[in-house]
C-alpha cells in the first residue's frame, strides 16, 4: 500500500545528489534526526502506539471507567454475526461511496471539459464552482441541506413545478441517503480543478492530429482526452474513494446524530462514533476501527491494482 | 514538478485554447449559457442560506422566493444569543484559538520534518519517508478511540489541547509531503553555497530553505485554517462542555435544541460561521485553487 502510493511522485531517495565522504556527514545525520524528532514522536506517540493499543482494546470490554476486560474475539464475533446495525452501516457506507464517487467525478469531469473548451473567464468560473467544495463539508451546509430537503423545504417547491410528488426527503429511508449523495456530488469543485490542470497538460497537437484524421469530438474524447487524462482520473478516484468511505459530518448532522431514518444514513464512521462515544463501548469501537482499516486497505489496494488496467502513462515508453 | 503549480500561474487563464480559435462563436456562447445555468444551480444552496437568514419569521414558510420581502437583520442578533447560557462569541473565540494553534503547529512541525526528508542525508531516511506516505492513507477514525483514551488520561478533554498538540508533532502527513515536494524544487546549489560559507544544517534550514519555501508554508497555513474551521468530527469527540464548544459544535447544538422553530436565526449563525472561511478564500483564491494541484500529480 505504502510503496504504491508514492508512484505519482519521484521516490524518496532518488533526488539526492551524491555527497561522498564529506566531514559534515555525521553532523548531518544527527541534524536529520533532530529535524525529524517531532514527527517521530508523533508517529510513535500519537499514531503507532495508539494503533497497537486499539488493537489490544478490540479484544476487550472497556468503558473508560473500569479497566479493560479481556474477552477474546467476542467483539468481532458480535460484529459479524450478532449486530444487524453493523451490517446496515456497511450497506449504507458502500452504497454511499459507490454512488457519490462516480457521480461527483462525472460532474467534475463534465464541467472541467466545458471550461477547458471555453477559456474565456475560466478563472472566475473555476473559483465560483469551487465554492461548494470549500464550504460543503461544514455543519452550516449540512443544516441548510436538512432544511432544503425537509418536508417544507425549497426542493419540494421546485419539484412541484415539474409535478413530482413532494415528500420529506430526509425522513424517507429510501431517499435520505440520496440527499447525502447529492450533497457529496455538489462538492465537485476540488476534483474539477484537478481535472482542469490535467487537461491543460495535454498537448494541443494531439487534438489537431486527431481532428486531421477525422475524429469527431466524441472520438477525440474517447481516444485522446480520456487516455491522456487517466492518470489524473486515477488520482481523483483514489482521493475521492478514500474520502467517500469516511463521510461523517453531513450524515451525522442531518440525521440528528442517529444515522436514521431506519439506519439508512448510518455511515460506518457515524456508527463507530455512536458505539465509541455515545455508549462508550471502546472495545467494540476499536474492533470496528480495525475492521475499517483493513477494509479500506483492501479497497485502496484494489483501486491501485485496477489502475494498471486502465491508467495510461504518456511516458511509459521512456522508462 | 509539483512545485510549479504552487506558484500562481497568472497568465494561464488568458491563453487561447488549443482548439478554440476556429470554433464558431455560438458554440462558445452555448457553453457559457450552460456554464452559467450550472453555476446558478451550484450556488443556489448558498444563496438560499443567505437569503433565508434575512427573512422575517412569518416569511420562512410563506415566501418561496430566495430573497426576503422584508430585510430582517435581527435574526443575527437573535441567533447570537440563541443558546441559553452562552453566546456565539464564545464559540468563535474557541474556534479561533484551535485554528491558530493548528496553523502554527502544522507550519512549524511539518517544515522541520520536510526539511529532513528533502535536504538531509541520514540513515533510514527512505524507510521513514515510506512510513510517512503510509500514514497519509491512514483513516483518522481508526485512531480516534485510542487517542481519546490517551488524552482523557492526560485530562485534556474539553480543552483545545487534543486538537492542537498532535499538529505540533507533524501528524498531518499531507503537509509534510507537500513541503517535501516543494523543497525538492529549490536549487540545491543554494544550500551548497551556504554550506561552503560555513552554514550548518540548522542555519541552512532557517536562512536558505525556509524563506524560499514560503509559498508552500502559506498554502499549508491556509488549508490548515479552512480544514480546522470546518472540522466537526474531532471537535465533537473532544469538546463536550458548552464553554469549550467551537462554532460547528455550537451550530449543531442550536439545530438540535431549536430545530425548525428558529430556522432564520440558525441560518444567520450558519452564514456567520462560514464568513472566516469565505474571507480566506477571497484573499487566497488563486493559491487555494492552485494548491489543490500540489499533491504530487503532474502539473
Amino acid at each position: 500500500m505504502a510503496d504504491t502510493a508514492v508512484r505519482p511522485a519521484p521516490a524518496a531517495g532518488t533526488t539526492q545528489t551524491a555527497s561522498r565522504g564529506r566531514p559534515g556527514r555525521r553532523k548531518e545525520a544527527v541534524a536529520g534526526y533532530v529535524f525529524l524528532s517531532p514527527w517521530l514522536l508523533g508517529l510513535f506517540g500519537i499514531t503507532l502506539l495508539p494503533m497497537l493499543y486499539s488493537l489490544y482494546l478490540s479484544f476487550t470490554d472497556y468503558d473508560l471507567l473500569q479497566d479493560p476486560e479481556w474477552v477474546g474475539l467476542e467483539n468481532y464475533e458480535r460484529m459479524f454475526t450478532g449486530d444487524p446495525q453493523f451490517w446496515n452501516a456497511v450497506v449504507a457506507t458502500v452504497l454511499f461511496a459507490v454512488t457519490s464517487v462516480p457521480l461527483k467525478l462525472a460532474v467534475a469531469l463534465g464541467v472541467a471539459l466545458l471550461l477547458y473548451r471555453n477559456r474565456r473567464g475560466v478563472g472566475l468560473y473555476r473559483s465560483l464552482y469551487y465554492v461548494p467544495s470549500l464550504l460543503g463539508g461544514s455543519v452550516a451546509i449540512a443544516i441548510v441541506w436538512q432544511t432544503l430537503f425537509g418536508g417544507q423545504g425549497a426542493i419540494n417547491e421546485v419539484l412541484a413545478v415539474f409535478g413530482i410528488p413532494t415528500r420529506a426527503w430526509i425522513n424517507d429511508p429510501s431517499f435520505a441517503l440520496g440527499t447525502l449523495v447529492v450533497l457529496a456530488a455538489w462538492q465537485f469543485g476540488a476534483p474539477m480543478v484537478i481535472f482542469l490542470a490535467g487537461l491543460k497538460q495535454i498537448p494541443a497537437e494531439m487534438f489537431e492530429a486527431a481532428a486531421l484524421d477525422g475524429a469527431g469530438r466524441f472520438k477525440q474524447f474517447w481516444h485522446v482526452t480520456l487516455p491522456l487524462l487517466s492518470p489524473v482520473l486515477f488520482f481523483n478516484v483514489v482521493l475521492e474513494t478514500i474520502a467517500g468511505f469516511q463521510g461523517f459530518t453531513a450524515a451525522f448532522v442531518i440525521s440528528g446524530g442517529t444515522g436514521g431514518p431506519a439506519d439508512s444514513t448510518l455511515l460506518y464512521t457515524v456508527y463507530l462514533y455512536l458505539r465509541g462515544f455515545g455508549d462508550f463501548q471502546m472495545g467494540y469501537a476499536s474492533a470496528m476501527a480495525w475492521v475499517f482499516l483493513v477494509a479500506l486497505g483492501i479497497i485502496t489496494a484494489i483501486v491501485f491494482r485496477s489502475g494498471s488496467l486502465w491508467v495510461h502513462y504518456a511516458d511509459e515508453g521512456d522508462r | 514538478m509539483a512545485t510549479t503549480t504552487v506558484a500562481p500561474v497568472a497568465t494561464a487563464a488568458a491563453a487561447p485554447g488549443p482548439v478554440g480559435n476556429n470554433r464558431r462563436w455560438y458554440e462558445g456562447a452555448t457553453a457559457h449559457v450552460v456554464l452559467i445555468a450550472l453555476l446558478l444551480v451550484a450556488l443556489y444552496p448558498i444563496v438560499y442560506m443567505i437569503g433565508t437568514s434575512f427573512k422575517a419569521p412569518d416569511e420562512i414558510l410563506n415566501n418561496v422566493n430566495v430573497l426576503p420581502r422584508r430585510f430582517s437583520p435581527q435574526n443575527y442578533a437573535e441567533g447570537w444569543i440563541g443558546i441559553p447560557g452562552v453566546t456565539f462569541g464564545t464559540f468563535f473565540l474557541n474556534s479561533a484559538v484551535v485554528a491558530a494553534g493548528v496553523v502554527i503547529g502544522n507550519v512549524v512541525a511539518c517544515s522541520l520534518a520536510a526539511f529532513a526528508f528533502a535536504r538531509l542525508k541520514f540513515p533510514l531516511r527512505g524507510f521513514w519517508f515510506a512510513i510517512m506516505i503510509g500514514t497519509l492513507l491512514l483513516p483518522h477514525h481508526v485512531l480516534i478511540v485510542p487517542q481519546y483514551v490517551l488524552f482523557n488520561s492526560l485530562e485534556w478533554i474539553n480543552t483545545p489541547l487534543p486538537l492542537i498538540v498532535p499538529k505540533f508533532l507533524a501528524t498531518e502527513a499531507f503537509f509534510v509531503f507537500l513541503m517535501v515536494q516543494f523543497m525538492r524544487g529549490i536549487p540545491r546549489s543554494l544550500d551548497e553555497a551556504a554550506e561552503i560559507d560555513g552554514c550548518g544544517p540548522y542555519r541552512r534550514f532557517l536562512f536558505v530553505v525556509l524563506p524560499l519555501t514560503k509559498p508552500a508554508l502559506v498554502t499549508t497555513a491556509v488549508f490548515s485554517f479552512i480544514w480546522t474551521w470546518n472540522d466537526f468530527f474531532t471537535q465533537l469527540v473532544y469538546l463536550n462542555d458548552l464553554d469549550a464548544y467551537t462554532v460547528p459544535i455550537g451550530l449543531r447544538l442550536f439545530l438540535d435544541s431549536s430545530g425548525q422553530n428558529a430556522i432564520a436565526p440558525m441560518f444567520a449563525m450558519s452564514v456567520l460561521s462560514l464568513v472566516p472561511v469565505f474571507l480566506f478564500f477571497l484573499v487566497f483564491q488563486r493559491l487555494i485553487v492552485d494548491g489543490i494541484n500540489t499533491s504530487g500529480i503532474k502539473g
